[in-house]
């Protein structure tokens, strides 16, 4: 392993994002969402006044959650959008031809560019997640129990989202690998929802499709994990009619979870790594 | 004993220096199949340190997939690589290989001086700013240095790509069709390229379809046919004996027998055809000729031109087909 060549990669990748158009489109669709949500929050404190504190509770913690399904949205598509060109786009164009030929190995090329975009993925992740919880606390007056840990795991499911992204542009062209990615993350996602349905109905078989889904692809898992970090805790416990909430969250994430997570990273980018080293170029 | 063992290593030190220095590139059997179609098909050939060598072939005879096999970016079904004396697996046998690639792209998001300074780094040797900048000036490239990759001609990027595989200092040079997208005036900048690498022992690999540019400037040729080495050798060896086309009048039998006995001799009424083995005798013999009386309109030393000779070693091999 050559850590310099990694990082020159990683950097390169940042370098990369920052000035091709996906950094202006994010920064554009993030201001748009946020902005609309501090609209919406400030609408409504001053319409809905009258809200008891529970009700208050409730609406701030599913808003906040689904602001935060927005951002975890636009991270993915510009994450799974950046991971595409970064790799099969390169090999496409022959960009990649100039740069492999030079001493170095093709995996640390792939390290370095999954290092670069899991810090892109993860840096906005924390900066428009931080922003939102800034702009809920002014209206609203609530701050997320563990915002920490909420934003890791929506930073933890970019990352997965990413890997993914990576593991297909190094077998299929760019554009494909991106709507591959997204739509594995759209399909999981409501796999995951069909499952909170199946979950409050007491059918096993249709809440099994939930936790299959999210073993296969463990974004949907994280970001349950992230919502359950983000809303108030006493909600769920003061009542069953939450049950099945696309945008309420029943439990935590176990740590075995994490792990799971941590190893199906790992052995993506194995997989990616693998694949790429026997692409002829 | 410490006393011993450094002389033990000094002697092995001067043993390795003693020993003949190992090819820029050593190849042996490369082979490679993508799906029925046979790519590359038992192709060997050597590169020694300061030397030219070209490339030569039709389309598709598998002169590209062989330059990437070399470096890495394809994986042969069989066959060995050496590169500067270190096996083509290792990424090591890279550090002083520099490649301009037949599809040249850079970054398009960075600058040509960003460029050269990635290449620079991940090639893990340290260049001064100053070297780098003459690199992009050799190329004509010394005023974009600035500029980003982005807003680039075509010419100017297969510049840039010759700008980056000069700068990590090598000692070898891989370029495939280095002149595919220059004007006459950038191949010309090529040539002289070449001629200054040649001149500072930095072995290359060219390929290229311009044939009288490979004429000029390599040392030996291997000319590729359907994945096989059709013919290789040295120019001399490859192309045969030169011949000398005289016009004369006048002609006594002294004077044919004078051209008789510098070489085969050929005529066709007034024109006359020498096979030469040494070039060196022309002034004495046109000056024997003037002192026989014989009037000399014209002189032109020859050969057979590599296109023709190409062209042959390709016919023959279709015909044989």
């Amino acid at each position: 392993m050559n850590a310099r060549i990694v990082f020159t990669i990683a950097t390169l990748t940042l370098r990369e994002a920052a000035r091709r158009r996906v950094l202006r489109s994010l920064a554009v669709m993030t201001i748009a969402l946020l902005s609309l949500s501090a609209w919406g929050f400030y609408r409504l404190d001053a319409e809905f006044g009258g809200l008891t504190s529970g009700e208050a509770r409730l609406a701030t913690s599913s808003i906040l959650n689904l602001v935060m399904f927005g951002l975890s949205m636009i991270a993915a598509l510009g994450t799974a959008f950046l991971a595409g060109p970064t790799m099969a786009g390169e090999i496409e164009s022959g960009t990649s031809l100039a740069v492999l030929a030079r001493p170095i190995r093709r995996s640390w090329v792939l390290l370095g560019k999954w290092l670069g975009l899991v810090s892109f993925g993860s840096g906005f992740v924390i900066l428009a997640g931080l922003a939102q919880f800034i702009i809920v606390w002014a209206t609203m007056g609530y701050w997320p129990p563990r915002p920490v840990i909420g934003l890791a795991l929506l930073a933890g499911q970019t990352a997965v989202l990413l890997t993914l992204g990576i593991l297909l542009s190094t077998a299929i062209s760019p554009m494909a690998s991106g709507i591959v990615a997204v739509g594995l993350f759209g399909a999981t996602w409501i796999a995951g929802v069909v499952g909170g349905v199946g979950r409050a109905l007491d059918n096993p078989g249709v809440e099994r499709v939930g936790e299959v889904s999210r073993m296969l692809l463990p974004t949907d898992g994280l970001w349950r994990g992230a919502m359950n970090a983000f809303q108030d805790p006493n909600l769920l416990a003061q009542s069953t009619a939450f049950d099945g909430h696309p945008f309420l969250s029943q439990s935590g994430l176990s740590v075995a979870y994490v792990a799971w997570t941590a190893l199906w990273v790992a052995l993506v980018l194995g997989l990616a790594a693998l694949s790429f080293r026997r692409r002829d170029l | 004993m410490i006393g011993e063992s450094t002389a033990g290593v000094e002697t092995a030190r001067r043993a390795l220096a003693d020993l003949p220095e190992s090819p820029a590139v050593w190849c042996s059997g490369l082979r490679k199949r993508y799906r029925r179609q046979t790519a590359v098909d038992g192709v060997s050939f050597t590169v020694d340190r300061g030397e030219v060598l070209g490339l030569l072939g039709p389309n598709g005879a598998g002169k590209t997939t062989v330059i990437k096999m070399l470096l890495g970016l394809v994986r042969p079904d069989a066959g060995d690589v050496l590169l500067l004396g270190r096996p083509a697996r290792d990424p090591r046998a890279r550090a002083r290989v520099g490649y301009l690639p037949e599809l040249f792209r850079y970054q398009p998001w960075l600058t040509a001086a960003e460029v050269m300074a990635l290449h620079v780094r991940l090639a893990g040797v340290e260049v001064p700013d100053a070297e780098r900048r003459e690199c992009l000036a050799t190329v004509g490239l010394a005023d974009r240095a600035g500029d980003r990759v982005g807003g680039f001609s075509k010419g100017m990027q297969q510049r840039l790509g010759l700008a980056v595989a000069l700068v990590a200092r090598p000692e070898l040079i891989v370029l495939d069709e280095p002149t595919s997208a220059l004007d006459p005036l950038g191949r010309a900048d090529v040539r002289d390229l070449l001629l200054s690498l040649k001149a500072r022992r930095v072995a290359v690999l060219l390929n290229s379809h311009l044939i009288g540019e490979v004429e000029r400037v390599c040392d030996r040729v291997v000319i590729l046919d359907k994945g096989r080495v059709a013919a290789s050798g040295t120019l001399a060896e490859l192309l045969g004996q030169r011949e000398l086309r005289l016009r004369l009048d006048g002609v006594s039998p002294e004077a044919e027998a004078r051209l008789a006995a510098a070489g085969q001799l050929t005529r066709a009424g007034d024109a006359f055809t020498v096979a030469l083995q040494d070039v060196d005798i022309v002034p004495d013999l046109v000056a024997d000729l003037v002192g026989l009386g014989v009037r000399v309109h014209a002189v032109e030393p020859g050969r057979i031109s590599l296109e023709e000779r190409l062209l042959d070693i390709l016919r023959a091999g279709s015909d044989r087909q």
